[in-house]
């Protein structure tokens, strides 16, 4: 229990994120979204086999793009957005706890979510389509852990900036990672799935010359999870909630 | 005992000023924030729980300021108006957490003394989605008091409750103000107000109207010009009588029918008028006021 104004875990917010996340209807997406990425990849295991290219294209273009980040989605918004959308937060901030403390506990339950529902479903999706290839598999699966916990604070932040931070978290999914990722090269620099896959890369292949150079993806990805947890706490110690007028 | 002092505080949301220039202390025992919906009363109790940042002038509890002062809270106890709660838990899981977030160091004796003393026990086990209204505004109040605080907010407390639940909550509510505690709760409806605090506070349209006793307020209100229609048998012959009496600032026949009057003291003309219309032998119809609301009420006292 944590009762001192020092940053650390709060184990009772650890467990009301826990239920809160898994309390409600779109939980169940949580455990769709890595059935899908396992199920498309026994699909192009059967009819491709063992092909490095539809591997990347599976593990990249549905994992990596799209399953990982909306994982983070669900699971940082069901957190955090529900509390702040009804006022119930406000049981949480008129204790005597840190705000960096409210934040690390509802994110340390977002990223559990991030790792059981997107990494290890990466993981499992690796091996099924690239049984023989350790390193391509581990590579994948480190990508997606790295981007799975670097959306976690994002969308975090998102939630304390913004109350329509589920749409806004999508927009940025589908549009910026998803549509211009793929269309616009400059997108790489401010694109923490092509961060996550920069340093990924490097595990599959370290000879392979690649788009991002591997420390400006690990500056770029600390910098984001440093400065965007520091930035969430100061911005819920400064929360507003106003009545009903 | 703790006391709350806000000195000069305004509030504005961009062009729109909802608070405006208030000073106020509040010390122990029970406070009542009077005012029509819309008067900046909800904006005043989320300053003074440190949820919202005074424009101007400041808002101390015991002489620290409530903004950005988690440590405030060891001393605060709040009962948000809103109604969502963790609709997933127990009650006593709810007050529980609470008891666990304030750091308090039996958790569980200090949950089954806030409930016992809102006389919650018996439902403590059921899910909090299960309950009533005035089962929720109980256990959000165990939940409030679970640490013993020396200042509890309530806002719009009695809203949505049945007359036996009301009579409840007034009672605590009397109960934790007699124990020395600083309690200040917020309603629009003057009889609550009367019924539970000594001290009123009236807030209008943003700007702190009136303070005083109960007795002082309740003086100030029904003081004030009231005006009425009247209908009865004979209109001219009423009005002329009743034109002869101090009570009566002025009356007018009405095109369509019937009187308009202005009383002075309204204490007097409601025992003057059904006397002089029977000693002259007229039937009252029909006696209704015209501006008995109570934003007129407010109006006039902020005019004063």
């Amino acid at each position: 229990m944590s009762t001192s104004t020092r940053p650390g875990l709060s184990p009772t917010i650890v467990e009301l994120g826990v239920r809160s996340v898994f309390g409600r209807r779109r939980g169940v997406l949580l455990f769709v979204l890595p059935l899908v990425l396992v199920g498309l990849a026994i699909l192009v295991r059967a009819l491709v086999g063992v092909d490095e290219d539809a591997a990347e294209g599976t593990l990249y273009g549905l994992g990596l793009v799209v399953v990982v980040p909306l994982v983070s989605l669900l699971g940082t918004t069901g957190v955090l957005a529900p509390e702040i959308d009804d006022g119930s937060i406000a049981y949480l901030l008129s204790k005597p706890i840190s705000r960096h403390t409210i934040v690390l506990s509802k994110l340390t339950v977002a990223t559990g979510a991030s790792v059981v529902f997107g990494t290890l479903p990466m993981l499992l999706a690796g091996f099924v389509l690239m049984p023989g290839d350790p390193r391509f598999v581990l590579g994948f699966a480190l990508a997606a852990l790295l981007a799975g916990v670097t959306y976690c604070v994002v969308f975090a932040l998102a939630s304390m900036l913004n109350r329509h931070a589920v749409v806004i978290g999508l927009i940025y999914v589908l549009v910026w990672e998803g549509l211009l990722g793929g269309l616009l090269s400059g997108v790489r620099w401010l694109s923490v799935t092509q961060w996550a896959a920069a340093v990924g890369g490097r595990i599959v292949d370290p000879d392979a010359t690649q788009d991002l150079s591997l420390g400006y993806a690990l500056v770029a990805t600390v910098v984001v999870l440093v400065g965007g947890t520091w930035w969430a706490g100061r911005r819920l110690r400064s929360f507003n909630i106003a009545g009903e007028e | 005992m703790s006391t709350i002092r806000l000195d000069h505080v305004s509030r504005w949301y961009r062009n729109v000023v909802a608070v405006n220039d208030v000073s106020m202390t509040l010390g122990p025992g029970v406070t009542g924030l009077l005012g029509p919906n819309g008067a900046g009363k909800s904006t005043l109790i989320a300053m003074m729980s440190g949820f919202l940042a005074p424009s101007a002038g400041t808002v101390t509890l015991d002489g620290d300021p409530l903004w950005r002062n988690q440590e405030i809270y060891r001393k605060v106890g709040l009962v948000p108006e809103r109604e969502a709660l963790f609709d997933y838990l127990t009650g006593l899981r709810f007050v529980l957490v609470n008891a666990e977030l304030q750091g308090l160091p039996d958790p569980g004796a200090a949950a089954q003394r806030a409930i016992a003393m809102v006389e919650m026990a018996d439902a403590q086990d059921r899910a909090i989605a299960t309950y009533s209204k005035g089962m929720r505004q109980r256990i959000k109040m165990a939940a409030s008091l679970v640490h013993d605080p020396s200042v509890l907010l309530l806002d719009e407390p009695f809203n949505g409750m049945d007359p036996r639940q009301r009579m409840h909550l007034m009672q605590l509510l009397r109960t934790m103000g007699a124990e020395g505690r600083t309690v200040l709760f917020s309603s629009h409806i003057l009889e609550e107000v009367e019924q539970v605090a000594r001290q009123v506070e009236v807030m209008v349209a943003g700007r702190h109207a009136a303070s005083g006793d109960f007795g002082a307020i309740r003086r100030l209100m029904t003081d004030r010009p009231n005006r009425f229609v009247l209908r009865s048998a004979d209109d001219r012959k009423l009005a002329g009588v009743l034109l002869t009496d101090p009570s009566v600032r002025g009356v007018r026949l009405r095109a369509e029918g019937g009187i308009e009057l202005e009383a002075s003291d309204f204490g007097r003309f409601s025992e003057v008028l059904p006397r002089l219309a029977r000693d002259h032998g007229v039937r009252l119809l029909e006696v209704s006021p015209t501006d008995e609301s109570l934003e007129s009420v407010f109006s006039y006292l902020v005019a004063r």
